[in-house]
């Protein structure tokens, strides 16, 4: 079982209701978030491209974060996602320093915080939240071992990127362009 | 052109607008660390080669400071720490990947052995010390039995010690300025550097202080020698390296890297050290204080600015 998400940037608009979805789903302390959304505009006008992409951890098959913790707080768990338990960490920020992606943060209470896929709906049979919520239907998300789920079907037909691939994270959130 | 924007507007703390997880407690504790590394290296070394009657300062002297230096350093790392009550979970794994965890490990084996070397020296600052109780009358003599171990130990984890600090930093790929194995003996140089200050400071002896400024300019040169290669090194790497090395090359720490670091902290105190060596007397505690200004310097800049760089995507 491998977890993933594609991310379509063709449909995205930017809404950033997956960010709400997550900090409600989540119960995310005020002022904070798991997920985010970036628009990047390229070249010159009237020649301007758009392109608007909800970021969150990449759930990494080779987690910086999982190899810098010193107490194994950062681990993997169901389908390869990346989590942390708290009552393991220390809070010495580590994972944080080693993120290319900037996707964790410290919670109020101390520990590390960050995207958990949602683990404890995918269990139930359901998206995370954020997939759930996007009124344009531009996620996807499911297991890349599984031929038949949404994410390998969309990633078979389409042309798509990870970001900064030359970090060697082995990131598992894929755009597609 | 290029702009990007997180346009859900994320401003999750120390992270946005630009990463700042690691503050000044960090920076204090690896110049402290590196400060620790270098006196235990000078003591143990001097030790095993007979001198210590040639060097009482480097041996006995000196190294009686490095438990206390060690607690600071310890004590600025608990508060770099969010989730206090679980510091303890470090001692609970052993994760050979982890930098962090083998500098606990680390931490573990020397301040136990700094603090038995400096308490069978102890009376080279409080000549009347007195153990009052029997039983630690009888582990001191039991520990000055094992001198010759225990330098042994001092010499390779003052090493340890001294290049884990730059190593902590150098593990982390995702800051390119940090992600150089130069860090590593770059910082082991610089702790040594500042070791052989503080025993130029404390020594009574010119002899001794002659040959620990001596020392100290060998040590400069080679720092020297690795901040010119970690550059070389940025230059012909990588874009996001090459942009890292532009903070200090006309970026924005450019001033205080070549005034703090290269020109305060290395070349005037190296000057200096040569008047002083020619007899031209110079008083000690300026070029000492030079150079641990300079260490510390050194480590401030490179934990705040490899915060600043990044992947760009």
């Amino acid at each position: 079982m491998r977890y993933a998400m594609a991310v379509d940037t063709k449909k995205c608009v930017g809404c950033s209701d997956c960010v709400v979805a997550c900090q409600t789903e989540n119960d995310v302390s005020i002022g904070y978030c798991r997920d985010w959304v970036v628009e990047i505009n390229h070249g010159t006008y009237p020649q301007l491209e758009t392109e608007i992409r909800s970021e969150r951890c990449n759930h990494c098959d080779n987690s910086p974060c999982v190899r810098c913790c010193p107490t194994g707080a950062s681990h993997y768990s169901d389908g390869g996602t990346v989590l942390v338990t708290k009552n393991k960490c220390i809070g010495c920020s580590a994972c944080i320093e080693s993120c290319p992606y900037d996707a964790r943060y410290t919670h109020p209470d101390g520990y590390v915080d960050k995207c958990t896929f949602c683990l404890h709906r995918v269990k139930k049979g359901m998206q995370p939240a954020c997939v759930a919520v996007c009124p344009t239907k531009c996620m996807y998300f499911g297991d890349l071992d599984d031929p038949n789920s949404s994410v390998t079907k969309v990633l078979k037909i389409r042309n798509y990127k990870v970001l900064a691939p030359e970090a060697g994270t082995k990131p598992n959130i894929y755009f597609l362009i | 052109m290029k702009e990007e924007l997180i346009v859900s507007g994320r401003m999750n703390a120390k992270i946005d607008p630009v990463l700042h997880a690691w503050g000044w407690e960090i920076s204090v504790y690896l110049f402290l660390g590196g400060l620790a590394a270098g006196l235990l290296f000078f003591a143990g070394v001097y030790y095993l080669l007979g001198k210590a009657k040639k060097y009482p300062t480097a041996v006995r002297k000196a190294p009686v400071l490095v438990p206390i230096i060690l607690a600071l350093g310890l004590f600025a790392l608990f508060l770099d720490l969010h989730h206090k009550p679980y510091f303890w979970r470090l001692y609970t794994t052993v994760k050979l990947q982890s930098p962090m965890s083998w500098g606990a490990w680390t931490l573990m084996v020397v301040t136990p052995i700094s603090m038995i070397w400096a308490a069978i020296n102890i009376r080279e600052w409080l000549p009347n010390w007195d153990w009052k109780f029997q039983w630690a009358k009888d582990i001191e003599k039991f520990f000055v039995g094992y001198k010759k171990h225990m330098a042994w130990l001092m010499v390779i984890f003052g090493v340890i010690l001294g290049i884990y600090t730059g190593i902590l930093l150098s593990a982390f790929n995702a800051r390119p300025l940090w992600n150089t194995s130069i860090l590593g003996p770059l910082f082991l140089t610089s702790g040594l550097s500042a070791g052989s200050a503080l025993i130029m400071l404390i020594s009574k002896s010119k002899k001794e202080r002659k040959v620990f400024a001596q020392i100290d300019l060998i040590l400069i040169g080679i720092e020297l020698f690795f901040i010119v290669h970690m550059f070389m090194g940025f230059m012909a790497s990588t874009q996001v390296q090459q942009e890292a090395a532009q903070l200090f090359l006309g970026g924005h720490l450019t001033a205080q890297f070549w005034i703090f670091v290269v020109v305060l902290g290395l070349l005037v105190p190296a000057a200096l050290e040569i008047m002083e060596l020619r007899k031209i007397h110079i008083p000690v505690l300026v070029p000492v204080a030079l150079i641990l200004f300079g260490s510390f310097m050194l480590r401030w800049l490179i934990t705040y600015g490899g915060q600043l760089s990044r992947y760009l995507y």
